[in-house]
């Protein structure tokens, strides 16, 4: 077989292609709902009832697509110039220290600029941890694959380290959590008495702004024709590592505020368990959005309906709501399979 | 004791072959994988995926033997998916990497949940007992160290010989070794580089699960959640440190290994003044800090990473 390049269809048969692959991931995980015993009818619905079934649902789903929109912004954009950051998790994590290092007291100023200085804080903590690999990169040539994955593991580490050490709570009783960050350092609420909180709206913005940048300056332009291709845009005189370290820098900002946003927006302190993954979760919602930042808006919001639906769903229907897991790495692969065919066609000989 | 003395101690060399094995498997997978051109960061999965069929298939009833074989084809299998995206497809073979990841591991996950709904403390199997060889084992500090282990230690030593010779001696392990410089040229002699790409993952996934059957069946003896713990990814730096040469990636594994050995027994000397976060960071500093030392001189497979499309250049 061989693959033979098609030309672009319409905008509206583009879009069958993720609907496609949506629907194969439906049809994979019903097969599974299946060997565990329970109709994929009715567990189907007990996902989407659980994801956007009622105010509570849809708020639900937004409160856990924040970090996810942060964190899929950050991997669209660096996997647009070709920068394989697999280190969101860890970057997240730097900007959640971060927002608790600078919330906590150690800056006494009134809330409308303390928050922005936080925020600016926990983007220069993801940024340096990004600029580390992007450097071995670009100086070493070593892949930054491997040191943004194993920088994960070395910042969970750390992290507890200063949980148990001095980030500890006083007042946390021996549990290893920090101190709650101040109340001029909290993101206010966007409805009363529900999770929701201002770190969506920050989210959406910032998905608006990495899309002006991505498509309407210069910088935008010279990330993408690094990721194209590093040599064509070396000779027309880009600076090719300069590019990746400003690429570096701008991913590894937006996965902190991730991080930023759970602290200061939902939980007001730091824990080991603050992100359930969702800086790997990030690749699939960036993926899922083609690296269109507007895209990884609504695939974030997708993404975390699966995971706040499974939630629901297997608190009464007896499957195991890792099923989300599976979903969502399903539809990871399906998407870039589909968005192969969406460019090829296959001609067997 | 003193941190010098640890070195000399039977007993830390027995600790380092030990730690050191489901790394030379994962290692040897991933080294079969990228000198046939394909990267696979599907490793972390696949070791997840291999740990718990291995362990599954003896708690349900199999033999030890059973469960290794079933783990490798667990781990072969998903080898194939991450083949038949990467190779005939030639999608990005980090973001598949990365999806088969994902995929094994929440698969893993939901099937333990699945067969094993209502258990707090995982169950644990009767695992690989030490098999010392005769005469051999007797070697003062060696004997211990090398041939009082399990079977599947030695099947992890078997492994480096067996895919050193099929890699340098034999007409396939030619054809693989020339699908990772030069696919065309293995196109030319009428081989087929899909065919060679697909088999040579599969079997170097099959061997990554392996590794991770290792962890659940002889150095443990049950199945927990993120028990591989980076396992995978170290075992790409490994490939990296060892130039992608089998003899040179087996060194790297078992000087590793010594160091995870000897960080352990330096935590337990350092009495407690030390954070303990700090040494179990360092294997994956170290792990960092050997691409660094390696990279500048680091030959990669020309191929590496680049898809073959027949009649292409």
């Amino acid at each position: 077989m061989r693959l033979e390049p098609k030309p672009a269809p319409p905008l509206v048969l583009l879009l069958l292609y993720p609907a496609a692959a949506v629907a194969a991931t439906l049809v994979i995980s019903a097969i599974l709902v299946l060997a565990a015993g329970a109709s994929p009818f009715s567990v189907f619905y007990l996902v989407g009832k659980g994801a956007a079934g009622s105010q509570f649902a849809v708020l639900e789903t937004l409160t856990r697509a924040t970090p996810l929109i942060f964190t899929g912004l950050a991997v669209a954009v660096a996997f647009r110039a070709k920068l394989w950051n697999i280190g969101a998790e860890a970057q997240l994590y730097g900007g959640a220290v971060m927002t608790v290092l600078l919330g906590t007291g150690a800056l006494a100023l009134p809330a409308p600029f303390l928050l922005p200085v936080i925020a600016v804080g926990a983007m220069a903590a993801g940024a340096a941890l990004l600029l580390g690999p992007a450097l071995l990169k670009t100086r070493f040539g070593v892949d930054e694959v491997v040191t943004t994955l194993l920088l994960n593991f070395i910042m969970l580490l750390f992290v507890s380290m200063l949980l148990e050490g001095p980030l500890k709570d006083p007042m946390g009783l021996g549990w290893p959590q920090s101190p709650r960050v101040a109340a001029e350092a909290q993101l206010p609420r966007l409805v009363a008495g529900k999770r929701l909180h201002f770190g969506f709206v920050l989210a959406v913005l910032s998905a608006v702004a990495v899309w002006v940048v991505m498509a309407r300056t210069v910088l935008g332009y010279q990330m993408r024709a690094v990721g194209h291709n590093p040599a064509a845009a070396g000779f027309a005189g880009i600076a090719v590592d300069g590019v990746l370290m400003k690429t570096a820098l701008l991913s590894g900002g937006l996965a902190a505020l991730a991080g930023f946003s759970e602290v200061a927006g939902l939980k007001g302190n730091l824990t080991l368990d603050l992100s359930p993954g969702f800086g790997y979760s990030g690749i699939v919602v960036a993926m899922l959005a083609m690296l269109n930042p507007l895209g990884v808006v609504a695939a974030a919001i997708f993404v975390a309906g699966i995971f706040v639906g499974a939630d629901a769903m297997s608190r009464t229907a007896r499957v195991p709501s890792y099923i989300a897991d599976v979903m969502v790495a399903t539809a990871l692969l399906t998407m870039v399979a589909a968005i192969l065919f969406s460019r090829f066609r296959v001609r067997w000989r | 004791m003193d941190a010098i003395d640890i070195l000399f101690t039977a007993s830390f060399w027995v600790a380092a072959i030990r730690i050191a094995s489901p790394l030379i498997f994962a290692t040897m997978g991933e080294l079969v994988c990228e000198r046939a051109g394909v990267l696979n960061l599907g490793i972390e999965g696949i070791m997840t995926a291999g740990a718990f069929a291995g362990w599954f298939t003896v708690y349900a009833g199999g033999d030890l033997w059973s469960g290794v074989l079933v783990a490798a084809l667990a781990g072969s299998m998903f080898g194939l998916l991450h083949a038949l995206l990467t190779v005939p497809l030639g999608l990005s073979q980090h973001v598949v990497g990365i999806g088969i990841t994902l995929l094994a591991t929440s698969l893993t996950y939901f099937t333990y949940r699945l067969a094993l709904p209502e258990v707090t403390s995982p169950p644990k199997i009767a695992p690989f007992e030490p098999f010392p060889i005769p005469g051999l084992s007797g070697i003062p500090v060696l004997g211990e160290a090398l041939f009082s282990q399990t079977p599947l230690t030695y099947l992890a030593f078997s492994s480096v010989a067996l895919v050193a010779w099929v890699l340098y001696r034999t007409p396939l392990g030619l054809a693989v070794r020339a699908a990772g410089e030069s696919p065309a040229a293995v196109e030319a002699q009428g081989i087929s580089v899909t065919a060679i790409r697909v088999g040579a993952v599969m079997a170097g996934s099959a061997l990554m699960a392996v590794g991770g059957a290792f962890l659940t069946m002889s150095a443990f003896n049950s199945f927990f959640f993120q028990m591989i713990n980076g396992r995978g990814w170290i075992a790409i730096a490994l490939v990296v440190f060892g130039s992608w040469r089998p003899g040179k990636a087996l060194l790297g594994a078992i000087l590793f290994a010594a160091f995870d050995a000897y960080q352990i027994r330096l935590q337990q000397l350092s009495g407690g003044v030390v954070p303990y976060q700090l040494f179990l960071m360092m294997p994956y500093v170290l792990s960092i800090l050997a691409l660094v030392l390696v990279a500048r001189r680091a030959t990669y497979p020309k191929a590496l990473m680049i898809p073959y499309q027949k009649g292409e250049r």
